[in-house]
């Protein structure tokens, strides 16, 4: 009987529910978890890598680029940068289609987007899935990390049914619930980048299911205000940036479990 | 015969134009508004060919407006400027292009700064200190030239713009009447007698 209702992302079951959305919903949370933490002077995003392996060629993640390996976290506009979970394919279409809606509001406004105006673009095209017949809904998550002037430094989170929701720390993906409870423990109002940093690898410490902490598992990013020009500046880790990091914190390989029993 | 004169000081914009609807050699009305209030704190003020003047304002206004209910907030001045210039820009090369200049001033309240910018029908956008459109800017511009304060308080900032009047009153062959002027500051945009 249910299957009536699963097969179509456009019908409601006799429950009143939307089966495709909650499967999507379902299938990010066992994507890699993606967490954001909100500061005063910056915002931090940190991600867990699940396509991994010695046999991956990493060599575009450690020279040219942006920073990051493109799986997890990606540069929208110069004041937004996002992480995703999901199915990576559609995260790519959804990542694209950002940057259009971002260059297109730079060329009619001359400004940088507005953070929320991004999401809410996302979230009109997310939501048109659930609504119109015959195709499937983004497996996409996404977490946005942005500056601009009317509400300075933003985190959003959106799902695949379109709704959005600002959040001063979040965390989508596997684990996401232990990772939110840790975060409500130690979330404080004023917290600086520095300390978002360092709770963010905490978290990530925790929360995820490899062992070991480095940075062929990890993406790490974090947008603060350049100091001379006061404009947006985002900064996504090269893997060397991550793993001096994660030593700098202690929670480089060796001495993690170490480290674990101390926190 | 149309004029309009806008200039900045510390923390305000104000925006004068004259109030004559003309046609040809007639004056049809003494009492027009040729300026218009875009948004709490964005003023717009307008001459050309008649007709698309008016047209051409209220299409912004509206679509101004439908932002602000959408977006929740204003356009700030600069974004502001530049998508009214972009439709100028995109009307020239249509089949029926209005021919419109504007002075767009406005109040920023993210970053506590008045802006003015100057707009014209061939889709140029020139962020100024002080500006004036019309024959009158012979004689104004000279004169901003010399006066211009950008940190003036109000008084002194409408003293220049009465000079200014004054100027035109005096020199050019056609007096242009009364004029309008509105001003805009962190308090809002509003209407104002010299």
């Amino acid at each position: 009987m249910a299957r009536r209702y699963d097969s179509r992302t456009t019908i409601f079951s006799p429950e009143g529910r939307l089966y495709q959305i909650e499967y999507a919903r379902e299938a990010i949370s066992h994507a890699g978890t993606v967490l954001g933490i909100l500061a005063k002077d910056g915002v931090v995003l940190a991600a867990e890598k699940k396509v991994t392996g010695k046999l991956l060629d990493l060599s575009s993640a450690k020279e040219g680029g942006y920073g990051g390996s493109g799986e997890k976290i990606f540069l929208l506009n110069s004041n937004v940068i996002a992480g995703v979970a999901g199915i990576t394919a559609d995260a790519n279409s959804l990542v694209n289609y950002a940057r259009t809606a971002a260059q297109r509001h730079l060329f009619s406004y001359n400004e940088d987007i507005p953070v929320e105006q991004l999401a809410q673009r996302l979230c009109d095209l997310k939501q048109g899935y659930t609504q119109y017949g015959g195709l499937r809904p983004f497996g996409v998550s996404l977490l946005y990390a942005g500056y601009d002037v009317h509400y300075n430094f933003q985190l959003y989170h959106s799902d695949p049914s379109g709704n959005y929701s600002g959040w001063k720390a979040t965390c989508i993906g596997a684990n996401n619930g232990t990772a939110q409870s840790l975060l409500k423990q130690e979330y404080k109002d004023d917290i600086t980048v520095e300390e978002a940093i360092g709770l963010a690898v905490r978290v990530m410490g925790k929360t995820m299911d490899s062992t070991t902490l480095g940075s062929e598992k990890l993406e790490f990013a974090v947008l603060t205000l350049d100091k001379t020009t006061k404009q947006p500046h985002a900064k996504i880790y090269k893997p060397a940036e991550i793993d001096a990091l994660l030593s700098k914190h202690g929670l480089a390989k060796k001495e993690e479990d170490a480290e674990m029993r101390a926190v | 015969m149309e004029c309009q004169v806008a200039l900045t000081g510390k923390g305000y914009v104000l925006v004068a134009a004259d109030t004559v609807a003309a046609r040809s050699i007639v004056k049809m009305k003494h009492d027009e508004d040729k300026i218009k209030v875009l948004g709490s704190h964005l003023l717009m003020s307008y001459s050309g060919e008649p007709g698309d003047t008016v047209q051409f304002a209220e299409y912004i206004e509206r679509n101004l407006r439908l932002h602000q209910i959408r977006y929740l907030q204003p356009l700030r001045p600069s974004p502001a400027a530049a998508w009214i210039r972009r439709q100028l820009a995109d009307s020239l090369r249509s089949r029926s292009p209005y021919s419109v200049n504007l002075l767009v001033g406005g109040y920023d309240i993210a970053t506590s700064e008045p802006h003015l910018y100057w707009v014209d029908y061939l889709g140029t956008l020139a962020h100024v200190p002080y500006a004036a459109q019309g024959y009158g800017s012979y004689f104004v511009l000279s004169l901003l030239d010399r006066y211009h304060n950008p940190e003036a308080t109000l008084e002194e900032g409408i003293e220049t713009l009465k000079r200014c009047i004054a100027e035109m009153e005096k020199r050019l062959i056609v007096g242009l009447g009364k004029f309008k002027v509105k001003i805009v500051d962190k308090d809002g945009a509003r209407e104002i007698e010299l």
